[in-house]
């Protein structure tokens, strides 16, 4: 089967097209879906094999390096293209002739063309010699062999690349920078229902009535554990100096857990740079509105989970300076890296955001403090995959 | 199916949607089509059952629906009042059985539509409890023993705005295919179908507008087509001119969040001096 190779090519580029998937397709290909153009055959495999518009970008990609082999070359005599666009019926064919050298690179090939070009004198159509429409040589029009050069003919195969290789759907690809609405998607995914608890029950009024229908009005009560999310959520943002273009994506990040309110309990404190023994209940980071981190210990249970969202990036003696980056109280004896530690250890789990590039985080000017940081809470760039992969690796804990 | 689907009256369909429908048909597998708000999802299916004359049964989903609605409903409440209060069919819970959408679309005489509007509202595993259904096209009614066994494969359609992820084993049965937002000739297409009477130059001006709008970066809800079509019959009400369109009158039509229209404001305000 020719195609088997190009389901190995989409799997090497990394899309997780499923063996029933393929089938579909072959079905489809079964029953001329595709109509034999390589355009139809395009929008026909996006349709059975992707099934996510983040992926439709990835798929263009593999498809254009896989098909592009077969695209027309340039720099072929005229009368040889006039002469081939005029098509023959194909010819029945012996497969292992036509396939017979299999060895032979696409360059091979067009070399060998090139050689025969200057021997061919007439016309030759359906033979499997001579460059002609129909054959099964390794050169021509409408042939068979499955990486022979095909020479002119109908552009149709060359709409399938305009359309692939426009790449329209590069904005979609999941490691893009996000929206509210992603974020918000994300979040959902943070739930853990209280119903694995024990002991809490309440009234299922639904299924009270149904089971006392059943048994002909004998009352029968149902209870069963309440479905509300059990997660407590503490977030904690960097605010101020390097964070400042990143200000609007921590805005909507901010929004999209405030919208979510599906949590327990949401916390959301800010800190600049590094966190001290104050924390502040503005993204200004102003002493009148702020708490002692203290007061927020006390606060927190293990059910809490931490999320920063941060550059992490700083000179790495701020990790270790005393009380407070901007008006602490000056005496204090605990520093950046430790009011850290103690919060991690009072809950449940903890990850940190970054909105830094996920390859630039070694080359960036904070590389120091982001390797630092990393080593105390684990890190994610702030990308939809990005931030699923955190909230998963929080829901581990 | 003599005819192909090819849009409907009322409906533009891109050639890559006409062609998705094609395929869905033929092949039988349920359509999975996402795309922005207001990009005509959900009509699709009204437009799939009007072009191919064929019955549409309707599933519109809530954060609370299970799957078992879609098959059918067991009237217990009725049956019990009934019984203390005499009704005529109290022995025979046949009687009590009401199939949802999706049984009723399964027993239709002839091939139907059924669409399952906003699937990703339900709960996360919702999709994952209608994969036998929609595949073997039978489903038993446990109170009665009875099996319904699908007649014809409905053309199912189901729409999502992409509010939860769905799950890979549901994914794999469907076909997929994202509404991509109309190029302004499509868009001209549609407004033509929808506003015959259109004056040329507002409609050219509006889109223009409209458009640029859409450019502006970091909107947190860019206006839709559903959007511009208000907005384009409010100005014709309004008797504004195409020439009045750079001021954005009527701004409230498109632009739906408190922060999207300050921040178009200051721009205005700004006005070249301040080039973002």
């Amino acid at each position: 089967m020719v195609f088997t190779s190009f389901y190995y090519h989409l799997l090497a580029q990394g899309l997780a097209v499923s063996p029933e998937e393929w089938l579909t397709l072959l079905e489809a290909l079964n029953q001329d879906l595709a109509k034999s153009s390589l355009l139809e055959f395009y929008y026909l495999a996006r349709m059975t094999l992707v099934k996510r518009v983040s992926e439709y970008d990835r798929f263009d990609q593999a498809f254009l390096s896989y098909f592009q082999e077969f695209s027309c070359r340039e720099g072929w005599p005229k009368e040889l293209l006039s002469h081939l666009e005029e098509r023959m019926e194909q010819q029945p064919y012996d497969p292992l002739e036509v396939d017979g050298r299999p060895d032979l690179t696409p360059e091979e090939i067009e070399d060998r063309m090139r050689a025969r070009l200057l021997e061919q004198e007439g016309i030759h159509n359906g033979g499997k010699h001579w460059i002609g429409t129909g054959g099964t040589a390794l050169y021509g029009n409408g042939g068979y062999h499955k990486t022979g050069v095909r020479v002119g003919g109908s552009s149709g195969h060359q709409n399938a690349f305009r359309v692939a290789g426009e790449r329209g759907y590069r904005d979609f690809r999941e490691d893009a920078v996000l929206e509210t609405r992603q974020f918000q998607t994300a979040f959902r995914r943070l739930r853990q229902m209280s119903s694995r608890q024990q002991g809490e029950l309440e009234l299922d009024v639904d299924q009270t009535v149904a089971k006392t229908c059943d048994r002909g009005g004998m009352l029968c009560i149902v209870s069963s554990p309440p479905r509300k999310n059990a997660i407590k959520l503490l977030l904690l943002f960097d605010s101020g100096g390097s964070m400042e273009p990143f200000a609007l994506l921590c805005s909507r990040v901010f929004q999209a857990v405030h919208q979510a309110n599906h949590f327990a309990s949401l916390k959301t404190y800010f800190f600049h740079n590094c966190l001290y023994n104050r924390v502040y209940t503005t993204p200004e980071c102003v002493f009148s509105q702020s708490m002692e981190t203290n007061c927020l210990l006390q606060q927190l249970t293990p059910e809490y989970r931490v999320i920063f969202v941060g550059d992490a990036s700083m000179p790495l003696w701020e990790l270790r300076y005393y009380s407070g980056g901007r008006k602490g109280r000056p005496g204090d004896q605990i520093d950046g890296l430790t009011w850290l530690r103690k919060l991690i250890r009072v809950c449940r789990g903890a990850v940190w955001f970054n909105p830094i590039p996920e390859r630039q985080w070694t080359t960036v000017k904070g590389a120091p403090s982001i390797r630092r940081l990393r080593e105390e809470v684990p890190m994610f760039p702030l990308t939809v995959s990005g931030l699923q992969q955190g909230i998963d690796r929080l829901l581990l804990e | 199916m003599a005819q192909e689907y090819a849009g409907s009256a009322g409906y533009i369909a891109s050639a890559e949607l006409q062609r998705g429908v094609r395929i869905a048909m033929a092949l039988g597998k349920p359509l999975l089509v996402k795309g922005e708000p207001g990009t005509g999802k959900t009509m699709l299916a009204e437009s799939i059952s009007q072009a191919m004359g064929m019955p549409i049964y309707r599933w519109n989903i809530k954060s609370t629906t299970k799957a078992q609605e879609g098959l059918y409903h067991y009237d217990t409440v009725q049956r019990l009042y009934d019984s203390q209060f005499g009704g005529a069919h109290v022995e025979d819970i046949r009687h009590y059985i009401k199939l949802g959408p999706l049984g009723q679309a399964l027993t239709a005489a002839e091939r139907p539509v059924l669409l399952i509007d906003e699937i990703d509202k339900a709960d996360l595993e919702f999709p994952n409890d209608l994969l036998w259904e929609l595949d073997r096209m039978e489903f038993t009614i446990s109170e009665t023993g009875d099996v319904i066994r699908g007649k014809h494969r409905p053309v199912v359609i189901i729409t999502s705005n992409s509010e939860k992820e769905l799950p890979d084993a549901f994914l794999r049965r469907c076909m997929f295919h994202y509404i991509a937002f109309p190029q302004p000739e499509e868009m001209e297409q549609i407004l033509r179908t929808h506003l015959p009477d259109l004056d040329r130059t507002l409609m050219e001006k509006a889109m223009e507008v409209f458009y640029r709008l859409r450019q502006v970066p970091d909107l947190q809800k860019k206006p839709c087509t559903s959007e511009l079509l208000e907005w384009i019959q409010a100005l014709e009400i309004g008797g504004i001119a195409p020439e009045e369109l750079d001021a954005l009158p009527i701004l409230g039509l498109l632009i739906k969040k408190q922060e999207d229209s300050e921040r178009l404001e200051r721009q205005k305000t700004a006005g070249s001096r301040h080039v973002r």
